[in-house]
């Protein structure tokens, strides 16, 4: 589906906040994650994580570690914190306002 | 994170790291992170049937575009994007015309800066006490201009302009209503203070909307210290200038100080606040910064003097003479270490673990805050006997304020060294804490002369 990139960008803070309080991951595990979920609805372009990661990373939502992994190659894991989990749940009420108020109204005219 | 048997392969992925290398938003780690992310989303092709070549297609592809993408990274980091100014090619198609415009719009505003300190003098020039009033008025005169020059520059609406022209004209019926007795205290408070005040205008000028956003309060503290730089590059240049103008024409039994008086350094040094704003701006992108060079010099320099000081105080039991100018010169004490944590703050990668610099400043900090806190602890001791005079009470605010945040400063880089902390929640609270002073240095323009008689 071809989504309008304001809403791409406006959920990609709680969907990936989301999934990191699933547990620790790392980009790429993140983009597969957010097309399982989406049932390949939600097509993220690849590169345009990492900036969000980043800003994520210095307003101290997430924090990050490399670690090298297997052949001496390393991989910088990202992991929610206190402030992320906070900023979160701030986000999902929001979400959730604008969510029921389009179903009110999509309801609605449903029925009419 | 995979690497590839394939030859060929893992060619491309090379090729492809260089020419990402190139994008100056994107920093080496960054890149690694990108290629990892290219490697992965390779193996799980290739595993799905692809060639290599199909896959490094696909791969590339999805990564979406590089222009694009590195864009995004400079807004993530924009203090990168200072050091580095990557000019978007949203813009790239009509850098001649801007910039020859850019120069015509420089030139007029500097002209006009100069000749706004001079129209005073058309309408009254036997105002009583002229210097002060030119005193007082001094940012008047250049302040404006300069935010002008980045509403024009930042293309704000007229809205927007007329908002930010508000606490000038403020700043302008303070600074000329009070009626100030000869040699008042709260007068020269006022000619210090206003310029500090109205700074906070001139900096939402610059950031336009983008207060809040990523780093556009770090790039005008970033914008200051530079400008500072310059101002006193082109003051050197200015004195040099004026020296010679001086000699020649005492060469051929002229005296012409009253040129360089009158017109030559007043001029010059209000039109020079223009030129070196626009230097600054222009110029970012070709040298390295300075300011944070000079903070890298200073900070264990003064490190050094701060320890060496305690350790005489005691050693030897030397109390601190609390005379008049104690205060203030502990005042200036604290700017310079608050000065010194901003500018490393702002040249630092917060994303970096912490390193001996960074234990350094700490380190700083704390032997500041115990020389000054050995300051405020005697003049405390002594204050019933001095009173509240505006001077005094001034300093022991600003005081107060720089305290304030040095101390949270010194338990915030505490954190980071401890690594409980990110470098970021130090950055976000220097930047938080900018409109503090001149809040304060509003008080004192607007409050302190009534409150205390105009004395």
């Amino acid at each position: 589906m071809d989504m309008s990139k304001d809403l791409v960008a406006a959920s990609a803070t709680p969907l990936v906040l989301a999934i990191l309080a699933e547990g620790d991951s790392y980009g790429y595990a993140i983009i597969k994650r957010v097309a399982e979920l989406s049932g390949g609805r939600l097509q993220w372009t690849d590169g345009m994580l990492y900036p969000v990661l980043h800003r994520l990373e210095r307003q101290g939502h997430v924090a990050a570690k490399w670690s090298s992994a297997e052949n001496g190659r390393r991989r910088k894991y990202y992991r929610i914190t206190k402030e992320g989990r906070e900023h979160l749940a701030a986000q999902r009420q929001q979400w959730q306002v604008v969510d029921g108020t389009l179903r009110g109204i999509w309801m609605k005219a449903c029925m009419a | 994170m995979t690497t590839f048997t394939d030859q060929p392969l893992e060619e491309q992925i090379a090729q492809w790291r260089a020419y990402v290398r190139r994008r100056q938003a994107l920093n080496r780690p960054d890149v690694e992170e990108l290629e990892g992310h290219l490697r992965d989303q390779l193996a799980a092709l290739i595993e799905t049937g692809l060639a290599a070549d199909e896959a490094f297609l696909v791969a590339v592809k999805r990564m979406g575009n590089l222009d694009a993408l590195s864009r995004e990274f400079a807004l993530a980091h924009s203090e990168r994007l200072w050091k580095q100014l990557v000019l978007t090619p949203d813009d790239a198609d009509k850098p001649a015309k801007t910039t020859r415009a850019e120069t015509i719009v420089v030139l007029i505003l500097a002209v006009a800066a100069a000749l706004a300190f001079k129209t005073p003098a058309v309408f009254g020039d036997r105002l009583d006490g002229e210097e002060m009033f030119y005193a007082r008025n001094a940012s008047m005169f250049v302040m404006p201009l300069l935010a002008l020059y980045f509403l024009w520059k930042r293309g704000s609406g007229v809205v927007s302009g007329l908002w930010l022209a508000l606490p000038f004209v403020v700043g302008a019926i303070f600074a000329n209503i009070f009626p100030f007795r000869k040699g008042s205290d709260t007068e020269m408070l006022m000619v210090l203070h206003l310029p500090i005040a109205l700074w906070l205008a001139v900096g939402f000028a610059y950031v336009r909307n983008r207060w809040f956003a990523d780093g556009g309060r770090m790039n005008f503290v970033r914008f200051s210290g530079e400008l500072f730089i310059y101002y006193v590059l082109i003051a050197l240049g200015g004195g040099v200038f004026t020296g010679f103008t001086l000699i020649m024409f005492k060469a051929i039994g002229m005296k012409v100080e009253w040129l360089a008086q009158d017109w030559l350094v007043p001029c010059g040094a209000m039109g020079a606040v223009i030129i070196a704003s626009w230097l600054v701006e222009a110029k970012q992108s070709v040298i390295e910064n300075m300011a944070p060079v000079l903070t890298r010099l200073f900070t264990p320099l003064f490190t050094v003097l701060l320890l060496v000081f305690l350790a005489t105080m005691a050693w030897t039991g030397r109390p601190i003479n609390v005379q008049r100018e104690v205060l203030i010169a502990f005042d200036l004490l604290l700017v310079l270490v608050v000065g010194l944590v901003l500018y490393a703050a702002s040249a630092r990668d917060p994303q970096a673990p912490p390193d001996f610099f960074d234990g350094l400043q700490l380190l700083l900090v704390i032997s500041a805050l115990a020389a000054d806190g050995m300051a405020l602890a005697a003049i405390a001791a002594r204050i019933s006997e001095f009173g509240f005079t505006p001077n005094r009470v001034a300093a022991l605010g600003e005081n107060l304020i720089l305290l304030v945040n040095l101390a949270w400063s010194a338990w915030l880089y505490a954190r980071f060294l401890l690594r409980r902390g990110s470098f970021a929640a130090l950055e976000r609270w220097q930047v938080a804490y900018l409109p503090v002073y001149s809040v304060w240095a509003a008080v004192v323009v607007v409050l302190f002369p009534p409150v205390f008689g105009y004395r």
